[in-house]
């Protein structure tokens, strides 16, 4: 069975960049719109790796990392931290929160998907 | 469409979507908004639009949100007060972002005229100006990983011995982030030939293990052709969370006894990494990781941690970075959070308008259906008759619904004018506030795009001709700033507008004057201070020679009333000398079904849309009179309006009817002006589902549509501005 990514961005069209990204290199995709949103479709669909923005409405990356890793249920998920924030201090309290690696916006689908696959077994 | 394509239109659809958010944000913090989440959502929409305008490789549109986006960032982290001119730059700077996601868009990449000077501006205010962060290019050419810094001092040399030697221990933080050393393995492994050693030293006795710690560490030898940087870039997750050495193989020999007893062969050293290294904390024991096998090597700790509780620190789930979910859900953007997740779709309009298009045809079966079951005489409490009671009721019902599916706020519209008022005021040099209200109120799409226009037009009007000058203002003790109202609300099933202005209201006597010259009312006409006011409506009132760059455009009031009365509203202005001026349309709320007056006129059944009809009246023998030919006026309330047969109009009689035999309608058409439509009676009043007779057939003059009646018949709708001014050329022929 394919490995389910769930991503969570506030953008239309990076979600939709993601999931042909995504698709493409054979992945389920499910799709969220914020943290709070995010944690109700993480609840739904099991997925195996979490891709997630830093700035969105409601519950921002940062919130929404702190809630996954404070889950038992769901602190063992990777979590990747997509941002277009090349500055280190927005990574490093990605990385405080809990985040298990980052990627750059915007993103190359190749290295995406790689980094995917290297926090994910 | 290529999928890029179309998530490229998505783009430019969101763009615009967050360019509202960003005008919206930046007005109302202007106004006194101190909400941080306006800010951040005002932050987020100039974010978002840079994120995608970088995936497009917009270099324009990326460069100046860049700097904008700075400058907002500095706003945000309290750096920069969001004092009102800081503002007034920030709209300017939203202005010309929404140029450039419109160039974008029309695949014109280039830079904006203005976007120059704006982005020093923007730079000034975060301070770094001149010398800076040509930002953009550099953060934004470079779309790969990040490279990490390598301390390269032993920077694998050509001649010198391939391999390194890789220590690698993990701290308990690796873990918690979700890493698995066994991962970083074997992605090593796939750097080429390595050899793995595990160093279990550190495992402490069952009783004594921490499940949250991390006690193993590895030592991999690569022997193969791999440079240092992919290695370190394997561990570029886990910087900071591990002991990590990369040493060039050769020199370290002596290290790697160290490890040398706890050495065993790579598969098995595999295999041991894997069921090792996760348990701590990685991997809830209800859920394996996918790739791992259950058997090899039971690790000592993992039946500890089912026993224990692995949460470490807090036992309640922690809380989101500022608020709680609930807080952050009341406070978040409007849009967001009215909509919820998942809570609107998008539907193709052609989908809605065929929908729409049956249900009319669906009430205008259930209307014929109605008539004939009463025909067929049936007892009005005969199963029949209420089952088809019932039916009227939905099918009302259904209408109703899909009517609000065309519905959408005013917003769209009412979103464009902060702009307009911006520009306009800095062109005639006057300060210029604009507040609206109602901006949630609902009408069908078609009313909404048709209303921009003229919108436009009565906002430039407002603060052009409405509005005083700032010494005029402070003479007459006004604030320097002018303020101009837009309004939206339901009244008795209709829209109405208005646009008002705190300016010194209409000169009467210039108005009149001006309507005099032109030769549009007798010098000696008596008029009410309303009918001076409702002058400005009539056409070829305005005229070329006080057409100002900013209201003129050769457009006058009369046809912004023409194309308020094509969508079958009206409009009026009322005003108050020194106070101030408004504008009041009212619309109807769809244009697919219509008020109507079912009238006669030689046996034809017609109907004549209501909201044209002033009066009805019988008229008297002695009020009306012939012009010679058929021409004829009837006198009403003093004044003499003409009289237009409806059944010769369109041509379904040669001689007209004798007006006493007929109803007249008192008609107020085009530019305001008034005619009598004579019919030969009325039939009642109603609402018809409007069927255009263009598509269907062609246009005929002095018919808008048609529409379908209860017994099946079709009844053409009037247009009566065409009747009424083909009659008025008829007149003149014949007078």
């Amino acid at each position: 069975m394919s490995m389910t990514v769930l991503t969570v961005d506030d953008s239309r069209t990076m979600r939709e960049m993601l999931r042909l990204a995504l698709a493409d290199a054979g992945f389920r995709v499910v799709q969220a719109e914020d943290g709070i949103h995010g944690l109700e479709v993480l609840q739904a669909e099991h997925p195996q790796v979490i891709v997630t923005d830093i700035n969105m409405p409601r519950m921002d990356g940062f919130g929404f990392i702190e809630e996954v890793r404070g889950d038992q249920r769901y602190r063992g998920i990777p979590i990747l931290v997509l941002t277009t924030e090349s500055d280190a201090e927005k990574k490093n309290r990605a990385r405080m929160a809990g985040a298990t690696g980052w990627i750059v916006k915007p993103f190359n689908p190749v290295k995406l998907v790689d980094a995917i696959r290297r926090v994910a077994a | 469409m290529d999928p890029l394509a179309a998530i490229r239109e998505t783009f430019f659809q969101e763009c615009e979507e967050q360019l509202a958010e960003l005008e919206s944000g930046l007005l109302a913090m202007e106004s006194g908004d101190q909400d941080p989440e306006t800010l951040n959502a005002v932050f987020r929409a100039v974010h978002s639009i840079k994120g995608g305008a970088g995936a497009f490789q917009l270099e324009a549109l990326i460069r100046f949100a860049h700097v904008f986006e700075t400058a907002m960032d500095e706003m945000r982290s309290g750096r920069l007060a969001a004092t009102d001119p800081v503002l007034k730059t920030m709209l300017r700077a939203a202005d010309v972002l929404a140029d450039l996601v419109r160039k974008a868009h029309g695949g014109d990449d280039t830079e904006h005229p203005l976007a120059a000077g704006l982005a020093e501006e923007l730079k000034a205010l975060s301070g770094v100006a001149g010398a800076d962060d040509e930002g953009g290019e550099e953060d934004w050419g470079d779309f790969e990983f990040q490279p990490m810094a390598v301390a390269m001092d032993g920077a694998p040399e050509a001649e010198g011995p391939a391999g390194f030697v890789v220590s690698f221990k993990p701290r308990a933080d690796l873990y918690a982030k979700a890493n698995e050393a066994a991962l970083l393995l074997r992605e090593l492994t796939r750097l080429g030939p390595a050899e793995v050693e595990l160093d279990a030293h550190d495992v402490p006795p069952l009783a004594e293990m921490d499940p949250e710690a991390a006690y193993l560490s590895w030592r991999v030898t690569m022997t193969g052709e791999v440079d240092e940087t992919s290695i370190r870039e394997v561990f570029e997750f886990v910087d900071g969370d591990c002991e990590l050495d990369v040493s060039p193989l050769g020199g370290v020999q002596a290290d790697a006894e160290g490890a040398a007893d706890a050495a065993f062969d790579l598969s098995a050293l595999l295999a041991q990494a894997q069921a090792d290294a996760p348990p701590p904390i990685a991997v809830a024991p209800d859920e394996p990781m996918p790739e791992l096998t259950p058997e090899p090597a039971p690790a000592p700790v993992s039946a500890p941690v089912v026993a224990l509780n692995p949460t470490p620190a807090p036992a309640a789930p922690p809380v989101a970075a500022n608020e709680t979910p609930a807080e952050a859900q009341a406070a978040g953007g409007p849009r967001k959070t009215e909509a919820g997740a998942g809570a609107t779709i998008r539907v193709d309009l052609d989908r809605v308008d065929r929908l729409i298009d049956l249900v009319g045809e669906l009430v205008i079966n259930q209307a014929v259906l109605a008539q004939r079951v009463m025909e067929a005489g049936l007892a009005r409490a005969s199963a029949v008759a209420m089952g088809l009671d019932e039916l009227e009721q939905l099918t009302r019902e259904i209408q109703d619904s899909v009517m609000a599916i065309r519905a959408q706020p005013v917003k769209s519209v009412f979103q464009r004018m902060p702009r307009l008022v911006r520009e306009v005021g800095a062109m005639v040099g006057k300060p210029v506030r604009l507040v609206t209200e109602g901006e949630g109120t609902e009408v069908d799409k078609t009313v909404i795009e048709r209303l921009a226009d003229p919108l436009t037009h009565m906002i430039r009007n407002a603060i052009d001709h409405g509005l005083e000058s700032p010494e005029k203002r402070a003479a007459a003790g006004k604030p320097a700033e002018g303020v101009v109202k837009l309004a939206a609300f339901h009244r008795s099933g209709r829209i109405v507008i208005e646009v008002s202005d705190d300016g010194g209201g209409i000169n009467r006597e210039r108005v009149k004057g001006i309507a005099i010259e032109k030769g549009l009312i007798s010098a000696e006409a008596q008029l009410s201070d309303e009918e001076i006011d409702n002058l400005i409506f009539m056409p070829g009132f305005s005229t070329a020679a006080e057409v100002s760059d900013i209201s003129g455009r050769g457009v006058g009031m009369d046809v912004v009333r023409r194309s308020i009365q094509a969508l079958g509203g009206r409009i009026t202005i009322t005003s108050r000398p020194g106070k101030g001026s408004t504008f009041t349309m009212s619309l109807p709320l769809t244009l697919a079904v219509l008020d109507g007056m079912v009238v006669s006129a030689h046996g034809q059944t017609l109907v004549a849309p209501i909201t044209a009809i002033v009066e009805t009246l019988q008229p008297k023998a002695e009020d009306v009179h012939s012009l010679g030919g058929h021409a004829r006026v009837i006198a009403i309330r003093g004044g003499f309006v003409p009289l237009i047969d409806v059944g010769m109009a369109l041509g379904y009689r040669r001689d007209p009817l004798e007006a006493t035999q007929g109803v007249a309608l008192l008609i107020e058409g085009e530019g305001g002006s008034r005619a009598a439509l004579l019919v030969d009676a009325i039939q009642g009043q109603r609402q018809v589902v409007i069927k255009s007779l263009e598509a269907n057939y062609r246009q005929v003059p002095g018919v808008a549509a048609a529409t379908i009646l209860g017994d099946g018949r079709v009844a053409l709708i009037l247009d009566i501005d065409t009747i009424v001014t083909v009659s008025r050329g008829d007149m003149r022929k014949a007078s």
